[in-house]
């Protein structure tokens, strides 16, 4: 059995502000072994970048709040660790690609100096020694020149190579956890595919585990070997890849898999949308979160919180629906069409 | 680069020919003569006096004469002080107006951007209202108000510091904190506000996930991003230290350059105003322009126009 890299256990992150507490996180868990890829999916302001700041306590205090929960890195809980011991870990065990390359590069600073700056923050090796390495890691993360590109600043680069430079400055200390938060969110469709590609090669290549985090399940299918779907600062259905495109359980999770935008032939099909808008996390509803959007809520939805239910060794959901007694309800025809057609075209791609 | 260079250069040169002119008129209209003043002269010498400096001839022989001799630089004798020639008059009291303009500014500069730093690493915290109240203040009080309340507190009630004249660096003080406690204020509040703007930034956060410590992220990252605008604040600064100094010399009877060129308005002495003006005129135009030069150095992002893209 591989190792497992990091555990959390029920963690809950608040936030402070003037009209009330915004409850962002409310108990998620989740385990990634060695070498996996574990892709967090979920509408905007589910809790994806909360969660995952969190792991590397980059939450903002004030106004957040670590109100609850473990993260445990080999073993040893986070939370209780002082920003200090915090900054041994950052970029060294857990490093962070961040979803907008245009502004996460510091623009008065050269590409170089910002990859190296990693290297001797947490390795002893000397500035030239720094050097070579960087500019491997340039080559390795694709950038063509990495000798001249070091010494340049990141004006001089595209969205697309500015991205691949934050990838090389998340790699450049080994760390054993790369979590990349939309990492191809602000690119175009081209490069979008090119960055993944890159993705795939690391995780192929290094023992590195990613979390990687996404609004669209579409681009998780060929990246990710599990899959968490989130819903309102929870995790609402966790299983890996297979799962959950061919047996998804939770009604939310129909409705991102019905909504996956499909370029050929979107004149003809008719999108699969989920109504409504996520609730308020400053008041939380009562009973299941997703109810209000819910076409097959049931009564019990309004009043009771559903457990996670198992539905296999790997595959967990959170809903009322899998519950015994409840009626037997199945995904809407066009979400299985929308689905099928969807997993016809990767195999496509595969061959 | 070069090119641009010269570009600057020819503006520079226009825009002194335009003040050049300009205080020619205004000398020229305002009421009174360099020998009007307290002694009455019979109205012949009058005239003589006039008939050697040229102040009878027609204004545009004048305007001529005046344009030749700021070209050369040749000011001639102030018609106040007998034989005593402008230049030598600039030589002699730039130097000390110099020491007191590069004290005021480093201490505008120095205490401006540590203040602004304290407030936004604390901010919300004590230290930022304590620092913001300073900053107001000094903005708020005029320079020669504070001069006065300086002068008589610590230098006549006190006694920690001399009350006037010019005698080593121990004078030096209290004229220059005079000068540059608005600009110390303003710099802290840019600082601050520019610095937050920073913090905020993705690659700040970037950088906090590198595992970088607090201060390292401060002073490699986003200070230096954060002192963009307090480099492009240099030329005003440059600027509002000048014309400080013309009020805080007179305070504190500094035989500064500030001190002759007020004097000299006063007497209508022509020629000092005159070799004054172009004096200041050619500091401040080259001031703006090094500020120029100086932040596309800092900024990578700006090139300079002309200057070859890489
Ligand atoms: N600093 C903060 N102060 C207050 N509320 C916050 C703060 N940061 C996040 N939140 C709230 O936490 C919730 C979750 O936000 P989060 O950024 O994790 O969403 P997300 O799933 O990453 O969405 P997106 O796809 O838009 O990135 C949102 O309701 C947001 O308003
Ligand atoms: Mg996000």
């Amino acid at each position: 059995m591989a190792k497992k890299v990091i555990e959390v256990k029920d963690l809950h992150v608040h936030f402070k502000t003037f009209s009330g507490t915004v409850q962002a996180v409310r108990g998620v868990n989740f385990e990634l072994f060695e070498g996996e890829t574990l892709a967090i999916v979920g509408e905007s302001g589910s809790g994806k970048s909360v969660t995952s700041n969190a792991l590397m306590k980059l939450i903002p205090q004030p106004p957040g709040i670590y109100a609850a929960g473990e993260i445990l890195l080999n073993g040893t809980d986070l939370i209780p660790l002082t920003d200090k011991e915090m900054s041994k870990i950052r970029g060294n065990d857990i490093s962070m690609i961040f979803q907008d390359p245009m502004t996460s590069l510091n623009p008065t600073m050269k590409v170089g100096k910002q990859i190296t700056e990693v290297i001797l923050q947490h390795k002893t090796i000397s500035r030239s020694e720094a050097k070579i390495k960087a500019i491997e890691l340039l080559n390795k993360v694709g950038i063509p020149f990495p000798e001249k590109r070091y010494s340049q600043y990141p004006h001089e680069f595209s969205g697309g190579m500015r991205q691949r430079v934050v990838i090389a400055i998340a790699l450049a200390a080994d760390p054993k956890l790369l979590i990349a938060d939309e990492p191809t969110t602000a690119l175009d469709v081209t490069i979008q595919a090119q960055i993944l590609e890159l993705m795939k090669e690391i995780q192929e290549t290094s023992k590195t585990s990613i979390i990687f985090i996404t609004h669209d399940l579409g681009v998780v299918a060929n990246v990710a070997d599990r899959v968490a779907v989130m819903y309102a600062g929870q995790i609402v259905e966790y299983g890996t890849v297979n799962d959950i495109f061919y047996n998804p359980k939770h009604p939310y999770t129909w409705g991102l898999l019905g909504s996956m935008p499909d370029l050929d032939n979107e004149a003809e099909e008719r999108l699969y949308t989920i109504p409504g808008t996520p609730p308020d996390l400053i008041h939380p509803p009562k009973g299941d979160a997703f109810a209000a959007r819910n076409e097959f809520a049931l009564a019990i939805d309004y009043e009771m919180e559903p457990p996670m239910f198992k539905v296999s060794d790997t595959h967990y959901a959170k809903t009322w629906l899998l519950h015994e007694q409840s009626p037997n309800i199945e995904m809407p025809h066009i979400v299985r069409k929308r689905i099928d057609s969807f997993l016809a075209k990767e195999a496509m791609h595969h061959d | 680069m070069f090119k641009y260079i010269l570009k600057r250069l020819g503006y520079m040169l226009l825009a002194l020919f335009v003040i050049v002119t300009v205080t020619f008129f205004l000398m020229r209209l305002a009421p009174g003569s360099p020998f009007a003043s307290e002694r009455n002269f019979p109205p012949a010498i009058e005239e003589k006096l006039n008939e050697t400096y040229g102040l009878n001839n027609p204004w545009y022989i004048q305007y001529k004469d005046y344009l030749i001799d700021a070209a050369t630089f040749n000011f001639g004798e102030s018609m106040k002080y007998k034989a005593r020639s402008t230049n030598d008059m600039i030589a002699e009291s730039f130097p000390v107006s110099l020491t007191l303009g590069i004290e005021a500014m480093l201490i505008a500069i120095g205490m401006g951007v540590l203040l602004g730093v304290i407030s936004a690493l604390y901010h919300n915290k004590f230290p930022d209202y304590a620092a913001t109240i300073i900053a107001v203040l000094g903005i708020s009080v005029p320079s020669f108000i504070l001069a006065s309340v300086m002068q008589y507190f610590l230098a006549y009630k006190l006694d920690l510091f001399p009350t006037a004249g010019w005698n080593g660096f121990i004078y030096s003080i209290l004229p220059a904190f005079a000068i540059a406690l608005a600009h110390m204020g303003f710099i802290a509040k840019l600082t601050r506000s520019s610095m937050l703007e920073q913090s905020n930034s993705d690659y700040v956060k970037m950088a906090r996930a590198k595992g970088l410590g607090k201060w390292k992220v401060v002073f490699k990252h986003s200070l230096r991003n954060a002192l963009l605008p307090v480099v492009t604040y240099l030329g005003p600064l440059t600027a509002g230290v000048v014309t400080g100094s013309f009020i805080v010399e007179q305070i504190f009877a500094i035989p500064g350059l500030g001190k002759h060129f007020v004097q000299s308005i006063t007497n209508r002495d022509y020629t000092v105003i005159m070799g004054t003006t172009v004096f200041y005129s050619i500091i401040l135009l080259f001031t703006v322009f090094i500020v120029d030069i100086l932040y596309s150095i800092i900024d990578p992002r700006i090139k300079l126009k002309g200057e070859k893209k890489s």
